[in-house]
């Protein structure tokens, strides 16, 4: 079989129960992540998950070297994962003790708890090496995540835990809402917001210990970050933003995981992270709104009525036109021929032109304060804002043309 | 071999470069702290891992330039990203940084994986964790080694690669310490004085990504974003003023990497286990141990002026 049949058998969930399990899992922690990262996105604390997720480390190691000493097997997910979620919970909540309680910054705390609960991980993990039974401890698989001989009930344990997941962020997503839109105004309703806050840290601390396994801790936050970024571009509305994240995080989950059941030396983690960051990409590149190829589109074409609405002003007023893109335009629309001379269209596009100039001047001259006048843009033509009877009118006004 | 020889030989050296890298990164994480960039620490670490295995792939050896030049490189590369994301996609500054990294960081993993390294050793856990412990002084017989001139010629070349980047590092806050402390406190003051407070910025984060690199490649990437946080942080816990808050930081980055080896090393002798733990990771454990100290009872710990009464 080659790679790309491969995918679309490991893609159509054929490639076996475990595979389709871990792909199904993925997704599924794909679409809570999306969805409980969108909220922390909108709170601004994207990076507060980041020391979330590191702070998991030494949770799994102190939950192994329990297990081992009580005589149990190291292993075991649901143990390590409890761990990890009390030692991410210790975390964040030194995060938010010393943004309060001292003078340092978010930034700082977030940094200073990330390395320190990080480094103190690895120096347990190094003690975890020294004993017994612990050399195949395998836990260097929770740093990039690793879903090559997973357990089923590994696979089971992550694919539900991601559904509850999914759950509680349809069931949470009205106080969330108004919180991450208006905090003041959420208040104001009776919501708690610090506890919302709290809630909404603790999906995405539940969004992290299910994807340990999957996705490794070095990375899971991207799964937390990326898709509201991306799904940001295409909408400004709260409730849509939350979907469409969701949707980003589950197909870059999916897809992620069947391609790397697809091929042997494909980690999985770093793959969905890689295909999250294609469809950002793409969004950043295509979205209609905010992408960066629209809004080019938009720059030219303002670029261009600039351009020609200069370029009329100057034929009317008799002036050459040296500037090589307003002369393109101009022989585009057939305002001049080749050789520079003005056509008869030309002519009269000019003339409309000067004609829209001097009544605005005019207009601004009369009525300096009138609202309506300071929309004056150099570009949009009066009649668009002024009524056909009041054009009429400042028409009686203008200075008599000059008979040339 | 007595227990001076023994020392000098094995812990002299890994201690030395520990405290190097430890306050080359503390002394520009002073400024980045002030600024509230302190996580460019954290996401130039992360993007040095794709910029080492390109440059391993594009010269095919693990020699210590190439890799500096391409992490360096990647620095570059990732904060050019965050910039073009900032202002092509109107991303927050936070989500941006984030975006980056950890996609960085993934192709990083990939490439490693997809690409023959087998042959050598570069490994995530090495990029992340260094290996402090096995940067011995083989030609040391005892303290006399360090006037024997062959014998110094066998120290870690790593040692002479911090201490030539930290003496770039001091002499670059030295001559730019007026401009450094001015266009941080107040960059509009700055700029109304002639100070180009955007250079001023891209030339610290320059320095700071030269001393990560340099860190980096003796120590691994825990050190490197704990010792631009921590030190500085608690630092700024002690003290209003900026000189003293340097000083405070450099003492704080010294006694956490001595204190952080001799932990790691002896540490579990004393509890009777013969092995020793990973020396990057509790450099960073008691860095934040200082700070934990620091915040419980630093004498400036607390906001004042407007920042507290805003609270």
């Amino acid at each position: 079989m080659t790679a790309l049949e491969h995918f679309l058998t490991a893609l159509t969930l054929q490639a076996g129960y475990n595979s389709a399990l871990v792909a199904v899992g993925a997704g599924l922690l794909g679409i809570a992540g999306g969805g409980a990262g969108a909220f922390v996105f909108l709170r601004k604390r994207a990076l507060v998950s980041d020391a979330v997720t590191h702070a998991t480390l030494p949770g799994v190691a102190i939950a192994f070297i329990v297990m081992v000493l009580l005589g149990g097997d190291g292993r075991w997910l649901p143990g390590l994962i409890l761990g990890s979620a009390a030692s991410a919970a210790i975390g964040l909540m030194a995060v938010e003790w010393i943004t309060a309680r001292t003078r340092l910054g978010e930034d700082a705390a977030i940094g200073a708890v990330l390395s320190v609960f990080f480094g103190l991980g690895i120096v347990l993990l190094t003690v975890i090496q020294t004993m017994e039974g612990g050399k195949q401890a395998g836990l260097d698989s929770f740093l990039l995540g690793s879903t090559a001989g997973m357990l089923i009930g590994e696979a089971v344990l992550i694919a539900a835990a991601g559904a509850v997941a999914v759950g509680l962020v349809v069931l949470l997503r009205r106080p969330m809402t108004m919180v991450a839109f208006d905090p003041d105004y959420a208040a104001t309703l009776g919501i708690d917001v610090r506890r919302t806050d709290l809630a909404m840290m603790g999906l995405a601390l539940i969004v992290t210990v299910i994807g340990l396994k999957v996705v490794g801790l070095i990375l899971v936050v991207a799964m937390l970050i990326i898709p509201p970024v991306a799904a940001r571009f295409w909408t400004d509305r709260v409730d849509r933003l939350i979907l469409i994240s969701a949707a980003i995080g589950g197909v870059s989950g999916y897809l992620g995981a069947a391609l790397s059941a697809a091929a042997a030396d494909m980690p999985t983690g770093p793959i969905i992270v890689l295909v999250a960051f294609a469809l950002f990409a793409v969004s950043l590149a295509f979205s209609p709104r905010r992408g960066v190829l629209a809004s080019a589109l938009r720059h030219r074409r303002f670029q261009h009525r600039v351009h020609l609405r200069q370029g009329l002003l100057a034929m009317a007023r008799g002036e050459a036109i040296y500037d090589r893109l307003t002369l393109a335009i101009l022989r585009r629309r057939g305002l001049i021929r080749g050789d520079g001379v003005i056509t008869q269209e030309g002519r009269g596009a000019a003339g409309r032109a000067q004609l829209d100039e001097t009544r605005w001047s005019t207009a601004r001259r009369l009525r300096a304060d009138d609202p309506v006048l300071e929309r004056y843009d150099g570009l949009t033509p009066i009649d668009e804002h002024l009524t056909s009877d009041q054009v009429a009118h400042l028409d009686s006004l203008l200075p008599k043309p000059e008979s040339t | 071999m007595d227990m001076g020889a023994e020392f000098v030989q094995l812990s002299l050296a890994p201690i030395l470069i520990g405290i190097l890298a430890a306050v080359a990164c503390a002394l520009p994480g002073n400024f980045l702290l002030l600024r509230r960039q302190a996580l460019i620490g954290d996401a130039i670490s992360h993007v040095a891992l794709p910029g080492i295995v390109v440059a391993f792939l594009v010269t095919g050896t693990i020699a210590a330039w190439p890799m500096m030049v391409g992490a360096a490189g990647a620095a570059v590369v990732a904060v050019g990203l965050i910039e073009a994301i900032k202002r092509l996609g109107r991303v927050e500054p936070g989500a941006a940084m984030g975006v980056v990294f950890t996609t960085l960081f993934a192709a990083g993993v990939l490439l490693l994986e997809q690409s023959d390294t087998s042959g050598v050793h570069i490994d995530v856990e090495h990029a992340l964790y260094g290996n402090l412990e096995s940067l011995i002084w083989f030609s040391a017989t005892g303290w006399s080694s360090l006037l024997d001139l062959d014998a110094l010629a066998g120290l870690p070349p790593q040692l002479f690669r911090l201490a030539v980047v930290l003496a770039v590092i001091v002499l670059f806050m030295v001559a730019f310490w007026k401009e450094l402390a001015i266009s941080t406190f107040d960059p509009e003051f700055a700029r109304s004085i002639g100070i180009r407070t955007g250079s001023v910025g891209f030339a610290l984060v320059v320095a700071a990504a030269i001393a990560a690199v340099a860190a980096f490649d003796a120590v691994g990437s825990i050190i490197v974003i704990a010792m631009f946080v921590c030190p500085p942080a608690t630092a700024r816990l002690m003290t209003d003023r900026l000189g003293r808050q340097i000083a405070w930081s450099v003492l704080f980055a010294t006694t956490a990497a001595i204190a952080g080896y001799v932990f790691a090393g002896y540490g579990p002798l004393w509890f009777g286990s013969p092995y020793a733990v990973s020396a990057a990771g509790m450099i960073a454990t008691v860095a934040g141990v200082q700070l934990g100290l620091a915040c419980l009872i630093g004498p400036r710990r607390r906001r004042t002026g407007h920042a507290a009464a805003a609270q």
